[in-house]
């Protein structure tokens, strides 16, 4: 390993400077990310405080990829916080016309900005511009190439933290599988990273081998090739989106067939056990990943999700901005 | 004699110029002195099977001495080069000048002397320059800006297809006869397996050997990284090992066909170097050639992706490493190149898979080679055969020989002397290097190509 850059995202306190990856975090820090989401969660239906706590800060949406709900969910953190918020969506084309992306880092910078929300279809682009950034201006990781996501494992996390502390649980009483294709997502290396390190009981990873990547059990998880082995005695189902492009690869023949043989039926689903609960980060290809009833069956957590992520990205906002508050590295 | 530094090198350029040679200044040839004698040197002589302490004469850019004894003939100068090594000038199988195409890079007035001061006096470029060296008279032109650099000897390998297009041959012949010395598609794919082999046989009926970078583009696929651990957690993009055994297979069958001479360059893994001992034991006509770096970085150097180690083919396992290291010792893998890339500051500032790949890599050849020595992998004479005596005998060149009569492109090293490679202070034009701030032993003191002077 080297020294350093891991620790890019955090200060010499260990505070987060910038949340670059789950990776590196510690459960500490884990975990005090998801205490301070829960100041900021209400229950469904109770509606959301606004906060005045950024106000007068400045948060840039940079999404070099099409988002529209990991957008908002931002958007509307970033509103709740008080703070101003500009959306850019930046064709990945336009930095072909000559400037760089440190560049346009750099031009935006000079606009004030304290905090860059960014999402970048190269792996290592938030670390990237975390590297080059000026003091006093964060990056927020929304999401890098096949990297990590960091704010959608924390609101996984947050999401079935809840569930557990309800039942009386704990992580490290669960088995947890991620379901689909791993080798491509960003979301289950942030998940995988974030389960391990809360302890939990066992991680499996299931898909076609062209899904799952060689090796993947230097990450500490079980690779199972066949969904209903791989499914016994689960307490919890992560589905991952499958991208239409999968097929044009050679990866998998048709969505059909990964339906039959990974898709995640009602059929299946009485087959488990009966607490058992289902996640997806959303958006859900019905019929491929996952049938349409098991999405709002009593098991899906996949509307909480969506509603904790506000909280979540809430948390982590205002723990990045604050902490360059009592650093005195803003202007 | 000695150009001084290129018109246009930077201020940094004119800065490192000042590294002067630790013996004293009495002892180093004036540049109009036509003979000198360097004496009690330890001469590592790879042509001769020869490591021992002997004086060797120089007259008019050539041996015309060696012997224990001081001999009776007259030399303008004397070195004593106690503690010191000779050995022939290093002969790099893959250095990228970026001229002509690149040159916001680097040129051949920066990248020739920058070889030379490294102790390399002969260099072959890979014919992917712009426009690529597929006829004769972009050779000529090459030629023609390598001699005003004045520093290593240049020399090419010409398109083994049109444009590097892979699929219509380049002339060959007219490549040949104006002074190629091998042929190559350098790291563009051919159109299909029977291009290989018609280029393959069409090459050979030239006696002309094929340099193959063994890369399956399919399997390639774009991808910036081992396949393995580090790449599975960085979500980079990888290239299994199978895209380099596929190559190397593939063009293995095609060599048993038709007996066709191979050399093979960059090789990554350890089942690739499997793959030419086995083809070798079976008296199969082929070389192999490993870049430095890949002896000494793996994929854990692109932790925190740090796009300095990007490189193609990719820094792979430990395991690969030291199977390459134990190739490179057995002979199984014949030399070390450079592999130099250097590269514009922007090329390295952006995510890593869009990074541009390469080291600039001329001035850590010798150090990194030195210290396979220090670290026991390779006697100092096979250290000097791997660097001069085999890439010359792969390309068909004079080289790696101290034998009186042999043209004296050689080197002295001091073995001892530590010293730090600080990028700013690299001759190169190119400052991307993952080993800025290392602590290498041995340098080179001074450097001769005939009777030009490097250093």
């Amino acid at each position: 390993m080297k020294p350093g850059l891991s620790q890019l995202q955090l200060d010499e306190h260990g505070r987060l400077r910038h949340l670059l990856a789950i990776e590196g975090l510690s459960r500490k820090q884990l975990t005090d990310i998801l205490d301070r989401a829960e100041e900021y969660a209400s229950s469904p239906g109770q509606g959301m405080r606004k906060v005045p706590l950024l106000h007068g800060k400045t948060i840039l949406n940079l999404f070099f990829e099409p988002s529209t709900r990991t957008r908002t969910t931002f958007e509307l953190a970033a509103k709740r916080l008080s703070a101003d918020v500009i959306n850019m969506q930046v064709a990945s084309s336009s930095t072909s016309k000559g400037e760089t992306l440190l560049d346009t880092l750099k031009t935006l910078e000079a606009m004030q900005v304290d905090l860059f929300v960014i999402r970048h279809q190269a792996s290592g682009a938030a670390h990237f511009f975390a590297q080059h950034a000026a003091p006093g201006v964060a990056i927020l990781n929304a999401g890098d190439g096949r990297h990590e996501h960091p704010t959608q494992a924390l609101l996984d996390m947050f999401t079935l933290r809840r569930r557990l502390l309800a039942r009386g649980a704990d992580f490290a009483d669960i088995t947890v599988a991620i379901v689909g294709d791993v080798q491509h997502s960003r979301v289950a290396r942030s998940d995988i990273h974030a389960l391990r390190t809360l302890g939990t009981r066992e991680i499996r990873v299931i898909g076609p081998r062209t899904l799952i990547p060689a090796g993947i059990e230097s990450m500490g998880v079980k690779a199972f090739h066949n969904l209903d082995s791989g499914l016994a005695g689960v307490d919890v189902v992560m589905l991952l989106r499958l991208q239409k492009e999968r097929m044009v690869g050679a990866l998998l023949p048709s969505p059909a067939e990964f339906h039959c043989d990974f898709g995640l039926t009602r059929e299946r689903l009485q087959r488990l056990d009966e607490d058992v609960l289902i996640m997806h980060p959303g958006p859900i290809n019905r019929g491929v990943e996952i049938e349409g009833d098991v999405a709002y069956s009593r098991h899906s957590l996949i509307l909480e999700q969506v509603h904790h992520g506000i909280a979540v990205r809430m948390a982590v906002m205002a723990m990045i901005l604050s902490e360059v508050e009592t650093r005195g590295g803003k202007i | 004699m000695k150009k001084q530094h290129p018109p246009n090198s930077n201020a940094d350029n004119t800065h490192s110029r000042k590294r002067e040679p630790a013996s004293p200044e009495s002892q180093v040839p004036s540049r109009e002195s036509r003979s000198f004698l360097i004496k009690h040197s330890r001469l590592l002589d790879p042509a001769g099977d020869f490591d021992g302490i002997a004086t060797l004469g120089v007259r008019d850019g050539r041996v015309d001495y060696r012997g224990s004894r001081a001999p009776r003939a007259r030399y303008d100068e004397v070195i004593d080069a106690k503690g010191l090594w000779l050995m022939p000038g290093v002969v790099d199988l893959c250095a990228r000048l970026r001229e002509p195409g690149a040159t916001y890079k680097a040129n051949m007035q920066s990248e020739s002397p920058a070889a030379l001061a490294a102790g390399i006096t002969a260099l072959c470029i890979p014919p992917d320059t712009r426009p690529v060296i597929d006829n004769a008279a972009v050779v000529v032109r090459v030629n023609r800006i390598a001699k005003a650099a004045a520093g290593a000897h240049v020399y090419m390998l010409g398109a083994l297809t049109q444009n590097l297009a892979g699929d219509a041959l380049a002339e060959m012949s007219a490549l040949q006869q104006a002074g190629c010395v091998g042929v190559s598609n350098a790291l563009a794919p051919l159109a299909s397996s029977r291009v290989a082999r018609r280029a393959l046989e069409y090459a050979s009926s030239l006696g002309l050997t094929v340099h193959v970078v063994p890369q399956d583009a399919a399997l390639a696929n774009g991808g910036c990284a081992h396949e393995g651990a580090v790449a599975l957690r960085l979500g980079l993009p990888a290239i299994p090992v199978a895209a380099e055994t596929l190559a190397i297979r593939q063009w293995l069958s095609l060599v048993e066909d038709s007996g066709a001479r191979i050399h093979f360059g960059r090789l990554s893994s350890a089942r690739g170097a499997e793959l030419i001992a086995t083809a070798k034991a079976r008296g199969l006509p082929v070389s192999a050639d490993v870049a430095a770096h890949q002896l000494f970085l793996t994929e854990d150097d692109i932790e925190g992706f740090d796009a300095q180690s990007h490189v193609l083919p990719p820094l792979r396992t430990a395991q690969d490493r030291d199977a390459l290291r134990a190739a490179v010792a057995s002979g199984v893998i014949d030399a070390i190149c450079s592999d130099h890339q250097p590269h514009e500051r922007d090329a390295k500032i952006n995510p890593f898979p869009l990074t541009e790949p390469g080291i600039s890599a001329l001035e850590t050849l010798l150090p990194l080679s030195l210290r396979l020595v220090g670290n026991g992998i390779l006697t100092p004479l096979q250290m000097a055969q791997r660097l001069t005596a085999a890439p010359a005998r792969i390309l068909g060149i004079n080289g790696g020989s101290l034998a009186v009569g042999s043209r004296a492109d050689l080197l002295l090293i001091d073995p001892l002397r530590e010293w730090v490679l600080e990028p700013e202070e690299m001759l190169s034009r190119g400052h991307n290097t993952p080993f800025a701030g290392r602590t290498f032993r041995g340098r080179v003191q001074q450097c001769f190509r005939g009777s030009r002077r490097g250093l």
